[in-house]
Parts: structure tokens; C-alpha cells; sequence
């Protein structure tokens, strides 16, 4: 697991990012409620329970595209968040599911969650085009 | 709460008006946006324009310095939120119910990032909102964005 926290980029470290556990293959990325991601008082701000949904999303990505041996890098098209609950103040997780990983693109799920998986707070929806590196 | 801000609505209390640049001050300087250093830009009837310097701890990749993706949500998110209060001329607490964004390029490394969230309908309530991210040149967007937000009357918990 601990190449996968060098993985962690400056922007998950700001937020106290960890890698938390492992769920089919994908890193369980777990973030800490403090006032950095407060929003209205009280809860999670919707752009760091975004923020949590696209750290899951790039891990689980990358260790997609690790497991076919490929080495290509990503960019991102687009996402769509659905805020379903209000994050409270409590440690929230997410995960990222590779739903089709092509030649070209990707299509990823994220999903937040607090104390019950089976009760998200927000889903994520992202595009990735798949950059393959310059042949060295 | 842990946190000992004032609410939004005991600083802008309904019927008030709604200044986008004083909620800014608010807005922009505690929580999410005060760590994003979220700037009051502008506004119009029916606009808010915020900003957000570039910074080495909001990048998501190192190798070419590119803002996190969440970045430029949360700047879409405050900015079109604040359209919605501003084109109704006062505070109501809502809730953020779906947001899109589509990136047509990245925010180039060291590039302060402007968003503009417009609102351009209003139901009794739902706020449909668009908006965009440039770097300073509104006519060369990074990003567009619509959504929606549900106001949630006093139900603000």
C-alpha cells in the first residue's frame, strides 16, 4: 500500500487524504472532517466531498490501467457530482469503480460515504481520456 | 459545532438584500472557501464572479501542476450558489442537488482561476444555474458547468 500513498497528490495531502482500506481492487480513500472542508457550519463542503469522489477516482483508475501493465496517463473530460446527504462532522470515505476502461477512455463511478455504504452522501460520475506516455 | 463561525443567515438575514462581496468576506475566509482563499470578483442581477489563486498544495497532478478538478468545482459551486441568492435578493439556505462540470482545457500551472455562475431560472425551489472558469479572459473558458440547487426553507440542518 504505500506506493499507492506516494500516490497521494499535494491536493489530497492539504486535506488529510489517506488511503483507508481496499474494496474490489480500489483504494478506500478516507478524509477527516475539520474546517478545511466545512461548508455551511457543520457539514462537508461539496467541493472537498468532490475532491474526496476525484482522489477515489484517480486511484482507482490508476490501479486499473496498472493492472493491464499499461503506463498511460489520464485526463479528465468531465464529472458529474450528485449530492444526496449532507456530510456531517465525521470521517467520510470514498471509492472509485472502473465501470469500462477502453483504449481511449474511461468511464469511472466514485461514491461517499459516512458510517453506511449503502448510504452515500454523493456520487461521482467521471470521463478520463487515457493519454498513453511517449514512448521512452 | 466545532466550529464557532456564524451562520450565513444570522449575518444576511432574509429581506435584507444580498451582497455577494460582503458573504464573500464570510464565505471566503472560514471553512472550505477560506482554505481555497476564495475572492469576490463581481457581480450582476443574476452573476456572481469569485477567484481562486493557483497554489502548489491544490494540485492534483505534480508532474505538469494542474488544479484538482475539485478545485474548480468548489469555485463553481460558491460562485453559482451565490448567483442564485443574488438574482433573488436574499438569502435562502439551499443545498447544492447535482453539479457538472466539462473541462475544455486545464488551468495552466500558476494561473489564478475566475469562475462565473449565473442563475437563469428560478423555481419555487430549485435554482438552475450555468456557469464557466477562465483564467482572465472571459471569452477563453476552461470550464463550463450547470446545476441545480434546492432551497431547504429553515430546514438549514
Amino acid at each position: 500500500m504505500s506506493d499507492m500513498h506516494s500516490f497521494l497528490p499535494p491536493y489530497a495531502r492539504a486535506l488529510d487524504m489517506t488511503i483507508a482500506d481496499e474494496l474490489d481492487g480500489a483504494p478506500v480513500i478516507a478524509m477527516p472532517f475539520a474546517d478545511r472542508v466545512q461548508g455551511r457550519p457543520g457539514f462537508l463542503h461539496g467541493g472537498a466531498i468532490s475532491g474526496l469522489l476525484e482522489i477515489a477516482a484517480i486511484a482507482a483508475i490508476h490501479r486499473a490501467l496498472r493492472a493491464k501493465g499499461s503506463d498511460s496517463a489520464i485526463k479528465q473530460v468531465n464529472v458529474t457530482v450528485d449530492f444526496m446527504r449532507g456530510g456531517v462532522n465525521q470521517m467520510t470515505f470514498a471509492v472509485g469503480e472502473v465501470t469500462r476502461l477502453g483504449r481511449t477512455m474511461a468511464n469511472v463511478e466514485a461514491r461517499a460515504w459516512q458510517e453506511d455504504r449503502d448510504k452515500p452522501i454523493a456520487m461521482g460520475y467521471m470521463h478520463y481520456l487515457i493519454k498513453a506516455k511517449r514512448e521512452g | 459545532m466545532a466550529f464557532g463561525k456564524p451562520d450565513l443567515g444570522s449575518i444576511v438575514p432574509n429581506g435584507a438584500g444580498f451582497d455577494p462581496a460582503l458573504v464573500n468576506k464570510m464565505m471566503g475566509k472560514f471553512g472550505h472557501g477560506g482554505f481555497l482563499g476564495m475572492e469576490y470578483i463581481g457581480h450582476g442581477d443574476d452573476w456572481v464572479e469569485l477567484a481562486i489563486d493557483w497554489r502548489e498544495d491544490l494540485v492534483a497532478d505534480p508532474d505538469t501542476g494542474i488544479l484538482a478538478s475539485a478545485v474548480i468545482i468548489s469555485l463553481m459551486d460558491n460562485a453559482t450558489s451565490m448567483s442564485i441568492w443574488t438574482k433573488l435578493g436574499e438569502f435562502r439556505p439551499q443545498v447544492t442537488m447535482d453539479l457538472r462540470i466539462d473541462y475544455l482545457r486545464p488551468s495552466p500551472s500558476g494561473k489564478r482561476v475566475y469562475g462565473r455562475g449565473i442563475c437563469y431560472h428560478l423555481t419555487n425551489s430549485i435554482g438552475f444555474v450555468r456557469g464557466f472558469a477562465h483564467n482572465g479572459n472571459p471569452d477563453e473558458p476552461l470550464a463550463h458547468a450547470s446545476g441545480t440547487f434546492i432551497r431547504i426553507g429553515d430546514r438549514v440542518s
